[in-house]
């Protein structure tokens, strides 16, 4: 039996007051994909995001993970998460990049149970998957933007999720160490690990990523190679 | 043995003053990382509706503060709950109404001398029924806080990464408001009401300056609330000062003097 998509959106709709921001999306992002989502700034990729993220709801439509309604999903742990950089508030909390990490296993620990031996050698897995692991005592406000990216990839991937999610995750770093995030991401990938990514940054991860996906005036299309070609030589011109 | 030890009320405050000193700043971590000193503030001023009412109706002050300030703390997470993009608005509506209440409370209350000793603490007048009830307390924070401490940190970090990996940030989040609802109100007896958060807040912010991990933060913030405890405590005695008052200034001295320090080796550096 064919498996499900792992993430689905099916006449997606949703309104800020009387503006509709997403009128009738539909997606499919099969096992194994590498999906970037484009569109202009207010296009709304970021509430697509909550949506998926359950932080909003949509006013019809549906969103399915694994096969199964948002509504009564069930099964966060699969699900990874990264977000934009965000090194104003990183600077300031005192925390390692092994606790961080870390953290991502505390539902699977579960409440009022200690941290073990095991769940240290899973973080140091993940920190090695992301060539991190000798910065495991290192403070996380002491690192670069690009570095804090790919602790926090290794925290979303440390709990062994399917899906990562990503939210601008090159937003704020420098290009070589984007083009280095790519490259991870490309690589996990490979590992098996779909990837669902909004970004801005199309140019620079057109080539790693399976599928590019556009999203402008409500609805979200396919970009093929032909296409998506055009758009990046728009971009290019309005530099 | 010291002439300080000898009076039977500052062996009292002594234990009561450190065994704050260990829970206030475990509560005061997540609410520094959090950004919310103002709910520390906001439960601290509340409290003071439940000592007017303890007051009045002849109950213990403290357990009359505890009652309320639980209470202001289920009615932040009631609003924050219902009006999610206003937050910030459930502490201040919350906060204004205490203090509206404890204004009016304290207007009937016979001689004010009782409740102005809550504004700015009265360690060294407590009894053996309040020091039994401030360790009690402290006993209860610091287990919950032990217990919920891996939740605690990841919600501080990043609430929407803790839930979507299945952490209850509901519950975390409303266990913690209780706790500190729990801790401003014994605390408020000790260093006072109006000051409470300050001792939240300044151990942190010294540990802050020399943490290498979330858990040495922990770890330095009460030893930094102790030690000021203790040299707040002796110095009060000796020359005649507020302990709660004192206590807090120490912190304060302290901070400015880490500040200065580290900034100067930076400009050296």
């Amino acid at each position: 039996m064919d498996k499900p998509p792992v993430l689905e959106a099916s006449f997606l709709f949703f309104k800020y007051g009387d503006e509709t921001l997403l009128g009738g999306v539909n997606f499919k992002v099969m096992p194994g994909d590498f999906v970037a989502v484009t569109g202009s700034n207010g296009a709304g990729k970021s509430t697509l995001f909550r949506l998926i993220l359950n932080e909003l709801s949509p006013a019809s439509g549906g969103i399915f993970l694994f096969g199964e309604d948002l509504k009564h999903f069930k099964g966060w742990p699969r699900i990874g998460y990264v977000q934009q950089a965000n090194p104003a508030y990183t600077s300031s909390f005192p925390a390692t990049v092994e606790e961080v990490v870390l953290s991502n296993l505390y539902s699977r620990i579960g409440l009022f149970r200690p941290v073990r031996k095991v769940h240290r050698k899973s973080v140091l897995g993940a920190l090695r998957l992301v060539g991190m692991s000798q910065l495991k005592n290192r403070m996380i406000s002491e690192l670069s933007g690009g570095q804090l990216q790919r602790v926090m990839v290794a925290r979303a991937l440390v709990s062994g999720c399917e899906l990562l999610l990503l939210d601008e995750p090159v937003t704020g770093i420098d290009a070589e160490a984007a083009e280095s995030l790519y490259e991870l991401l490309h690589k996990i990938n490979r590992d098996g690990v779909t990837i669902f990514m909004v970004t801005h940054d199309i140019g620079r991860c057109a080539k790693y990523v399976s599928r590019v996906l556009c999203l402008e005036d409500g609805t979200i299309v396919e970009l093929n190679r032909e296409q998506l070609e055009r758009e990046l030589l728009n971009k290019h011109r309005h530099r | 043995m010291l002439e300080i030890f000898a009076y039977d009320f500052m062996q009292k405050a002594f234990l009561a003053g450190i065994t704050l000193a260990v829970i206030i700043p475990c509560i005061g971590v997540i609410i520094v990382l959090r950004r919310l000193p103002m709910i520390g503030d906001a439960l601290a001023h509340t409290s003071l509706a439940g000592v007017a009412a303890g007051l009045l109706l002849g109950i213990n002050p403290v357990a009359g503060a505890i009652v309320v300030s639980m209470a202001a703390a289920l009615c932040i997470e009631g609003i924050r709950k219902k009006l999610p993009k206003y937050a910030e608005l459930s502490i201040a509506v919350t906060m204004s109404a205490g203090i509206g209440l404890a204004g009016i409370l304290s207007g009937f209350t016979s001689g004010s001398g009782s409740f102005n000793s809550f504004l700015f603490g009265s360690i060294v007048s407590i009894d053996s029924f309040e020091l039994a009830l401030v360790i009690a307390t402290s006993l209860v924070v610091l287990i919950v806080f032990l217990l919920l401490y891996k939740e605690l940190f990841y919600v501080a970090l990043d609430e929407s990464s803790a839930r979507i990996s299945g952490v209850p940030v509901g519950f975390v989040n409303a266990v913690f408001t209780l706790l500190t609802a729990a801790c401003v109100s014994i605390a408020s007896r000790t260093v006072g009401a109006l000051i409470v958060s300050s001792l939240m807040v300044i151990p942190v912010t010294c540990a802050m300056q020399f943490a290498k991990s979330y858990r040495q933060t922990v770890i330095f913030s009460v030893l930094f609330a102790v030690c000021f405890t203790i040299a707040g405590l002796f110095l009060s005695f000796y020359l005649d000062l507020r302990p709660g008052a004192t206590i807090v200034l120490t912190g304060c001295v302290v901070l400015i003097a880490i500040l200065i320090t580290r900034n100067s080796k930076r400009k050296l550096g």
